[in-house]
């Protein structure tokens, strides 16, 4: 058995610690040991995008990250930006335009989808499916999503959706 | 799928990494970006005691221009090499090849050096640095050495590296302005691994191609390079489709092309064909600017 | 909806039917704060792994659990023959499917191994980790048997049997020889066979399936969170396997994370978990990680179907003689069976034309691969693409417009009722109205130009359409008739508190698709109460009506009603109370938002709170006699028609890059009729979604297995699902022909994008390589099948 290591991070603007097995991948760490569950898990390869969260500003694979190897990090999940209110204009647009429907792959299209957004308000609906294209959507076929997301960032920019 | 138990160590300079080699051998494996190898762990197709995390190394971050060469450091993330304005302006085949790696939150994490040590006969990186004729600089418990890019690949997974040694940095020469290179790669999905690939330098002068260098990835068990074909491209007017000369030496190239699970070895070898096309014309789209 | 007929509920004063409402329940799913089997957390809960079985075929010779036994976090670890003391085997079969025979099924294998990743043995521990470690030191001593690989020499003398007791690898047969099949042919002007492939391929749900079972051994009583469509299904599935008393199990299905079909059948690993809970007296949670449901969760659509259609000259079809041949795993899943599929291959089948002669065989026979079984469309997608295939093909051969032949051929608008030669009844369809429709919002002429310009530069694009029939709101003849307990009827139950709120609970279940917001709209127009009145409570079978969940497009169809029904009852029964408080005649009072008001000209005269006031803090001061039940139940089930058919059309215009065989899907349209509809805002995007899960068949997904019955591309990077950057935006229109079998007259629409897609995509491709005269007839259409169709390779 390894030896279990102390860590500790910013989670959602909380600091936390935890002892951990070196093997706890960062999402099995938010999800169960810190019950955040909105993050999901997939496929554990990196591939779906369910687990998709920021860590100091920039979007990751939960699933390929050790927790361990985010300590001292700043973390944030879908609970932490939806509280915030950072996310809450493409949470609406989501909503308006069902741009989801089982939900589970929508904590990580939303993150893909803020980041997104942050660097290019302006993006083309090429572009935004270019930038999600690592979020697998099973149940929308994507349009939706594309939609929502358009009209958000047109939004931000003063544009008329 | 969770991996096995390993014990973690945190490496803050290289004789780190070789204390850590030297205490447990073939149990100890290097972790940088992690996307490559947490598939592998969480997949419990390998299962190291010890997993040796360099992302703390300075001296492995880093992208200069130092005597002629463009210096990348090996924990360069895929996305730094998609934003550098360096690697545009003097190694743009990388800056070509970037978008094509996975997707976003896989370039956040994922490493140069690390892709190049993995060595997946898909990947576009590996071809990238063949194409660019780069030199790989690696470091190990005995000394310093660097190997040209052309030789570093030896198969499947397989590069190399010894089993103490790590990847430091990658060395590419300046381009020069009358070099161009071209890259297309035809893949099922955006960010996927190709179906076929096609890393390309050469120089263009006066419209005419001289000393290419032509590698396509996914269509063997290593990056395959193709001299015949770049040979019998000397003197080939870039904006001219192919020649049946051309076409035969690029065949003799491809006698080591294999199937993978959905392309059979004769689609690979079509497409291979249909890629120096396509990037010979990328070229002489170039060479006219 | 006639001018003649009364008032319906449709013509209700703010009415939600109709309207695009965004869905209540998506809003904490955006937040990340729903609740998905994972989420849910027991005190004392423990995980389970399995040793999966790498080999599609072998006996067990020995299984040595010492070592993981003696693991530190490991709490048990059992074989086959001791879970089976709690749980019984299962037998897919249904006695309305003729002949249909398969083996008993164990929840781990007993002696033997049928498919590669069946679960030889659980290990139970305190984390999933710690249970994979122990799974790592299980050795199995396995003996290789001969792999049954390929389902064209399945039936073969020389093959070996999978089950010997059944006496050969033959799950079921089903043969039709309807009008005179031979003397079509021998007149025909045109006789076109082509040869279908399609090939294997699975769900791939987000949320891979997963349980939580919780057995008190001091009541005897099993609670099992389960990812499923079809809780009381399986509430009756776990009394009977694991011999308790029904009344004490209970099922709860919260949020689910996707399942079009994958998660309404038994799977051996669920109910070892389940078991497990009750051999342990503590909570044990299964997940099935991303490799081992590649494995495990169902696979569908093996088919190879050879087929001929016979044609007059001018283009009337007069016959289809087919032969479906289908590769299931080594057991026919429980309790649906794997033969509705080939089923249904075989009655649907040509389903929109007028044909009257019509042959089919369809064989289902076992091989050692995974189970295959129902997913979303189920054998539509395979039959819709043989009839659409045989058409193309026959307008190709006769120098005909696709839309000229489909004109000649639907069933005329005006035809109903109408049965289809394979027995199938038609209430009304609308096929006609729906190609006019889709040409239009295609601009048909338009793109044909645009096709014959692209031409001349050597870009090749393809107009290909697939005209569809699709199975809905099923009756008790689909399950039921045959013996399983699976219900065909739905309830729901509403009540009003004393707020004015109402609750609503429904036997149907929510996936995504907006299940519960349909019910929602449908109650809040029924009462007539403001949409955020409503609660709507699912899936979880000690609280809702007894029902049969989501599937086959049943949910807003039967749902539906049955909560119109109960609408309707409980606002008789409010408006009863609302008349002895106002000393009115009931049928001059109505409720509208939320108000008791004079039905004639809309006056409020009562909150509802007021009633609810009343009736439960002051029930002393109704008159005697007024007994309010401020609570309503209503069933139904559908009885004119076995089945509610819709039907719909789809268009695809697609580029064949002719060099590298790469498909580019430029542009899609659909046009569905599925009745009244509820939401147009759900409709769209479940049509959406569907079709998007049919380009999925189309060109990328497959499971590929060798020789030896290995899976070889089992992992997200190999299985190739749709993602965003190669889907077109898709254009959806309306025709609405509410069946009269309902007031609410909605069918259903969850799987008519997947019906169609495969064949529309199809035929675009075969019609963008028209100039190549050569054809490609076996999914999915990857670059090799196209540049061996061109002959580049």
């Amino acid at each position: 058995m390894s030896a279990p290591v102390v860590i500790t991070m910013t989670v959602n603007g909380e600091p936390v610690t935890g002892t951990i097995e070196p093997r706890r991948n960062l999402v099995d760490f938010l999800r169960e040991d810190l019950q955040l569950t909105g993050s999901h898990v997939g496929c554990e390869h990196g591939v779906c995008g369910a687990c998709t969260i920021r860590v100091d500003g920039d979007i990751v694979r939960g699933c390929l990250m050790l927790a361990v190897q985010a300590d001292g990090a700043n973390v944030e999940t879908i609970e932490g930006i939806s509280d915030s209110g950072e996310i809450a204009d493409l949470q609406k647009a989501f909503h308006e335009r069902n741009a989801l429907q089982c939900g589970f792959c929508s904590p990580g299209m939303l993150m893909a989808a803020s980041a997104l957004l942050s660097e290019n308000p302006v993006a083309s609906r090429d572009d935004i499916r270019e930038h999600i294209s690592g979020n697998y959507c099973r149940c929308t076929g994507y349009q939706a999503i594309v939609d929502a997301i358009e009209a958000t960032g047109q939004a931000r920019k003063g544009g008329a959706s | 799928m969770k991996p096995a138990s390993f014990d973690f160590v945190r490496a803050a300079t290289l004789d780190d990494v070789f204390a850590a080699f030297q205490q447990h051998g073939d149990d100890a494996q290097i972790l940088a970006g992690g996307q490559s190898l947490m598939p592998i762990l969480n997949m419990r197709l390998a299962t190291p005691e010890v997993l040796v995390d360099i992302n703390g190394i300075d001296e492995l971050n880093g992208i200069s221009v130092n005597d002629g060469f463009l210096r990348i450091g090996a924990l360069t993330r895929h996305c730094d090499l998609l934003a550098s304005p360096e690697i545009a302006a003097h190694a743009p085949l990388l800056t070509l090849a970037a978008p094509h790696i996975a997707h976003p939150a896989i370039r956040n994490r994922g490493t140069f050096g690390g892709s190049l040590c993995h060595a997946d006969p898909a990947a576009e990186l590996p071809a990238c640095v063949i194409a660019a004729g780069a030199r790989i600089n690696v470091a190990g418990p005995g000394g310093r050495r660097s190997v040209e890019a052309a030789g570093f690949f030896h198969g499947i997974f397989d590069t190399d590296l010894a089993a103490d040694e790590i990847l430091t940095s990658v060395d590419l020469p300046l381009l020069t302005t009358d070099e161009r290179v071209g890259f297309q790669e035809l893949a099922r999905r955006h960010g996927d691994y190709a179906v076929a690939g096609l890393a390309m330098k050469a120089t263009v002068s006066a419209g005419k191609v001289s000393g290419a260098t032509l590698v396509y990835f996914s269509v063997a068990d290593q990056p395959l390079v193709a001299p015949a074909a770049a040979g019998a491209l000397d003197g080939h007017a870039v904006s001219d489709p192919l020649s049946d000369t051309v076409m035969a030496a690029l065949d003799n190239d491809l006698t080591h092309v294999i199937d993978d699970l959905h392309t059979s070895a004769a689609g690979k070898r079509h497409l291979a064909g249909v890629l120096l096309g396509r990037v010979l014309a990328e070229m002489a789209g170039e060479a006219g600017s | 909806m006639t001018e003649t007929s009364p008032l319906t509920v449709l013509d209700r004063p703010n009415s939600f039917i109709g309207q695009s409402e965004p869905r209540a329940g998506a809003k904490r799913l955006l937040q990340g704060r729903g609740t998905y089997v994972d989420d849910v957390v027991l005190p004392r809960m423990v995980h389970v792994a399995f040793c999966r079985s790498p080999f599609a075929h072998a006996e067990i010779k020995s299984i040595n659990t010492e070592a993981a036994k003696a693991l530190a976090g490991v709490v048990r670890v059992v074989t086959g023959p001791e879970l089976a003391a709690y749980c019984s085997p299962w037998v897919g079969v249904l006695n309305h499917l003729q002949g249909i025979k398969s083996a008993p099924q164990h929840a781990l294998a007993i002696d033997r191994v049928r498919w590669q990743g069946e679960a030889v043995a659980a290990v139970v521990a305190l984390s999933r980790a710690e249970a994979e470690d122990a799974v790592a030191l299980i050795d199995v001593d396995y003996e290789a048997l001969p792999v049954i690989a390929d389902m064209e020499t399945a039936l073969d003398e020389t093959t070996p049997i999978i089950h010997p007791d059944l006496g050969d690898n033959l799950c079921f047969q089903r043969e039709v020889d309807l009008g005179e099949v031979d003397k079509a042919f021998a007149d025909a002007h045109l006789v076109v066979e082509e040869t279908f492939h399609f090939g294997r391929h699975t769900g791939v749900c987000l949320e891979a399936r997963g349980i939580v079972a919780d057995y008190n051994p001091a009541e005897e009583a099993l609670t099992v969170y389960l990812s499923a469509q079809a809780p009381h299904m399986m509430k009756n599935i776990y009394a009977k396997h694991f011999d308790l008393d029904e009344n004490k199990v209970r099922v709860v299905c919260k949020d689910v994370g996707g399942s079009y079909g994958i998660k309404v059948h038994t799977y051996p690993d669920e109910m070892s978990a389940a078991a497990l809970s009750i051999m342990l007296k503590r909570p044990v949670k299964f997940t099935a990680d991303r490799l081992e449901s590649f494995v495990t969760d169902i696979h569908a659509r093996d088919h190879r179907v050879t087929a001929r259609m016979a044609v007059t000259e001018d283009g009337k079809i007069t016959a289809i003689d087919m032969d479906d041949l289908t590769g299931i795993g080594p057991f026919s899943v429980y309790p649906r069976t794997s033969g509705i599929e080939a089923n249904q291959v075989v009655n649907l089948t040509g389903g929109p034309y007028t044909i009257d002669n019509y042959r089919a065989r369809a064989r289902v026979v076992f091989t050692n691969k995974n189970a295959m079984c129902q997913y979303r469309a189920v054998g539509h997608p395979v039959a819709c693409a043989v009839g659409e295939g045989l058409v193309d093909t026959a307008a190709r051969a006769l120098g005909m417009d696709p839309v000229d032949i489909r004109r000649k051929n639907l069933i005329p608008d005006d035809a109903y009722p109408y049965t289809y030669v394979t027995g199938l009844p038609f209430e009304k369809l609308s096929h006609h109205q729906c190609l006019d429709q889709i040409l239009e919002m295609m601009d048909y002429e338009a793109l044909r130009a645009d096709q014959a310009a692209c031409r001349e530069k050597g870009i090749h694009r393809g107009i290909g359409f697939a005209s569809m029939i699709e199975v809905t709101n099923p009756s008790p003849a689909f399950y039921g008739a045959g013996g399983a307990f699976i219900s065909a009827q739905d309830g729901c139950t509403m009540r009003m508190d004393h707020t004015g709120g109402i609750t609503c609970t429904v036997g149907v279940t929510e996936q995504g698709q907006g299940s519960d917001a349909v019910v929602q709209q449908v109650a809040a127009t029924a009462v007539g109460v403001p949409m955020a009145m409503v609660k709507v409570v699912s899936g979880d079978t000690d609280v809702v009506p007894y029902g049969g969940g989501t599937w086959a497009s049943r949910a807003a169809g039967i749902g539906g009603e049955a909560t119109l029904r109960a609408g309707v009852a409980l606002r008789e029964n409010i408006l009863d109370v609302a008349g002895a408080i106002l000393q009115a005649e009931p049928d001059t009072l109505d409720i509208r938002d939320g108000h008791v008001v004079d039905a004639a000209d809309g006056t409020e005269r009562l909150p509802l709170s007021e009633v609810g006031r009343i009736v439960y803090f002051r029930g002393d001061t109704l008159p005697d006699g007024v007994q309010p039940e401020l609570v309503a139940t209503r069933h139904y089930v559908p009885k004119k028609f076995p089945f509610t058919f819709t039907n719909g059309i789809e268009g695809f215009y697609v580029e064949v890059d002719a060099d590298t065989g790469f498909v580019k899907l430029l542009n899609c349209w659909v046009v569905d009729d599925c009745g009244t509809v509820i939401n147009p805002m759900l409709v769209d995007e479940q049509i959406r979604g569907g079709v998007v899960q049919g380009i999925g068949g189309a060109m990328y997904e497959e499971c590929l297995y060798d020789e030896r019955g290995q899976y070889m591309n089992a992992t997200m990077a190999d299985y190739l699902v749709p993602m965003s950057v190669e889907m077109p935006d898709i254009q959806v229109g309306h025709v609405e022909t509410p069946t009269t079998d309902s007031e609410l007259g909605a069918k259903g629409v969850g799987e008519a994008g997947t019906a169609g897609a495969p064949a529309a995509i199809m035929n675009a491709i075969n019609d963008a390589l028209t100039p190549f005269e050569t054809t490609v007839t076996a999914m999915p259409f990857t670059p090799d099948r196209i540049l061996r169709a061109l002959g580049k390779i």
